[in-house]
């Protein structure tokens, strides 16, 4: 499951794309780079919305370009997200959501109006004109359109770019949802790291009009020097399963053995699934286990690694009991004063108020 | 002013079928013209621009004389024709078909690329995505989208086509049933000193002109709000 690309694509006199890079193809793949790196040409080629003479685009055993030959996009089944504006003026809100299932032969069919509908809680809106709906409503109309074509990869162009913070709280969810529900792989132009921290599984990094790096997440994120960080610092994320809220307000995150408690703003009987991402420099490290301290936080784990940061801070890589990597920015005089080495067995205390899933 | 004779039902038969004609011709052959002058990124744009609107200030009778001499026997096309054992398109009906077709070219070319331009590219592209050919893109978001443009096009192009004289003259001249339309009649009259029939049939176009412009200009505004 693969996506080759081979294209040189000069935009502009001083603007050239670049690329000749095979992409794996499982879960969300982030672009990632500042505006006018290559990001939404990248994709425009993929689609096949932008066409260059000389390129090769492969999808799994697809040629969808290839010196003479080119696939258009309607028949690339590629499912298409804009930043907005997207939706069809001139039809309503079911009209623009079957437009595409009416055209996907029965056969390839896999998904369907009723489950979409209700999955994207736009069940309400569907006798509703185009210009009554908000901006997040909207969008959840277009990811909803894009999936009832049963798209074989979802490409997205920065989704959230348009909406308010709230609309983009909400939306998250379901973008989530559609990356580990419908198995379908997902393309998706950001330049916010927030958004790939909760969605990316992997991080395709662009500068210049050229691809730096592709690496998975948590790889991208351990590195201290990441670009993800211009803003926040080395960050981390933790993976599991958020337990039923509890008389105090808080909910179980992950196995026993690597037990955290998240404040919750929804609180929910159920279970469910979820990341959380957490800065580096809310979580502290303690050679024997705190009881005497207000952190309630603290997980036992192992040091891996220690990396120097800035000129007086270090990055702690250090792994959970789960086997999941956490990493704490502290002091290098406090690297000293522990004797903080690889092998190392302490406890990782993290602050409740940097929990929020 | 009297009532309208045979002569003159004869001609208003001719004006409208040449109208009629016209716009349909023009509503197809405008439509790629109008979408590639709206989306095309080629250097020849400024050309093609130019030549769609030289019968916005070429005199009549330029445009009228080079028809005449390609179209008459001993032209390009005209001379092709005779030897293929047809006729030459001077003096017909078909000729200043042609002709109103060419002369009307950026009355509807116009309002649809501007309407085309409102568009814009974005959801044509959403359709693309979504499964839709080029047929059916055009049939389903293109046209529904532009109908107001349509309807512009459409209506200037018989409105102008009603309003041609010089060019239909210089090709057509004035054969009745064939080349003599309205126009080209109440000269007729008019050279004739016939003044009372000069008078009722430029008062029909004159009514009919404004009444046709009016509607559109009022229905359109509508269709603009309801655009979104």
């Amino acid at each position: 499951m693969s996506l080759r690309i081979r294209a040189n694509l000069r935009l502009s006199s001083n603007f050239e794309l670049n690329v000749n890079h095979t992409f794996p193809l499982s879960g969300v793949i982030a672009l990632f780079g500042r505006s006018g790196c290559g990001k939404t040409s990248l994709l425009r080629l993929i689609a096949g919305l932008e066409r260059v003479k000389y390129a090769e685009i492969r999808f799994r055993e697809e040629v969808w370009q290839k010196d003479g030959h080119f696939q258009p996009l309607h028949r690339r089944r590629i499912g298409l997200v804009f930043q907005e504006h997207s939706l069809l003026p001139h039809l309503s809100v079911r009209d623009n959501l079957l437009y595409g299932y009416r055209r996907t032969p029965t056969k390839l069919r896999r998904v369907h109006p009723e489950e979409v509908a209700a999955m994207l809680g736009i069940d309400a809106l569907l006798d509703r004109r185009i210009d009554q709906l908000s901006g997040g409503q909207r969008q959840r109309v277009s990811l909803g359109r894009a999936l009832l074509i049963s798209p074989q990869l979802l490409l997205l162009d920065e989704p959230m770019a348009a909406l308010d913070k709230q609309a983009k709280r909400d939306l998250m969810p379901f973008l989530s949802r559609i990356a580990t529900e419908f198995e379908i792989p997902i393309i998706m132009v950001s330049h916010s790291p927030s958004e790939i921290e909760r969605l990316a599984d992997w991080v395709v990094f662009m500068r210049d009009g050229r691809i730096e790096a592709v690496e998975p997440l948590k790889e991208a994120l351990a590195k201290p020097d990441s670009p993800l960080f211009n803003d926040s610092g080395a960050g981390f994320i933790l993976e599991g399963a958020l337990g039923p809220t509890n008389s105090d307000g808080f909910r179980p995150f992950g196995p026993p053995e690597a037990r955290l408690w998240v404040s919750s703003l929804d609180h929910s009987d159920e279970s469910s699934s979820t990341r959380l991402t957490i800065q580096a420099k809310d979580v502290s490290l303690s050679l024997i286990e705190p009881t005497q301290i207000s952190i309630q936080n603290h997980l036992p784990v192992t040091v891996e690694r220690i990396d120097a940061s800035t000129v007086h801070r270090a990055v702690v890589a250090c792994r959970t009991n789960d086997d999941q990597l956490l990493l704490a920015e502290i002091t290098s005089r406090a690297v000293r004063q522990l004797q903080l080495e690889p092998g190392q067995s302490v406890f990782a205390l993290i602050k409740s108020g940097a929990l929020l899933p | 002013m009297g009532a309208l004779g045979p002569e003159e039902w004869q001609a208003i038969n001719v004006t409208l079928r040449l109208c009629l004609y016209t716009s349909v011709v023009l509503m197809m052959l405008a439509t790629p013209i109008a979408w590639w002058l709206a989306n095309g990124r080629s250097r020849l744009k400024g050309v093609v621009q130019s030549v769609v609107s030289l019968p916005l200030v070429l005199p009549p009778t330029v445009l009228g004389f080079y028809l005449l001499i390609t179209l008459g026997p001993r032209g390009l096309i005209g001379g092709s024709l005779e030897q293929m054992g047809l006729n030459h398109l001077a003096f017909s009906f078909e000729g200043i078909l042609i002709a109103s077709v060419i002369y009307s070219l950026p009355f509807a070319v116009q309002p649809l690329t501007e309407a085309f331009r409102n568009i814009g590219r974005r959801p044509v592209e959403v359709a693309s995505s979504l499964g839709a050919n080029a047929l059916d893109r055009f049939r389903t978001v293109i046209f529904p989208l532009s109908r107001g443009g349509y309807l512009v096009a459409g209506t200037l192009t018989f409105a102008h086509t009603l309003g041609e004289f010089g060019v239909i003259l210089m090709l057509g001249g004035s054969i009745p049933g064939e080349t003599r339309v309205l126009s080209v009649l109440i000269y007729d009259h008019a050279e004739a000193m016939n003044y009372e029939a000069a008078h009722s049939l430029s008062l029909l176009i004159l009514v009919f002109a404004f009444v046709t412009l009016w509607l559109v200009y009022s229905v359109n505004r509508r269709f603009i709000v309801a655009r979104i």
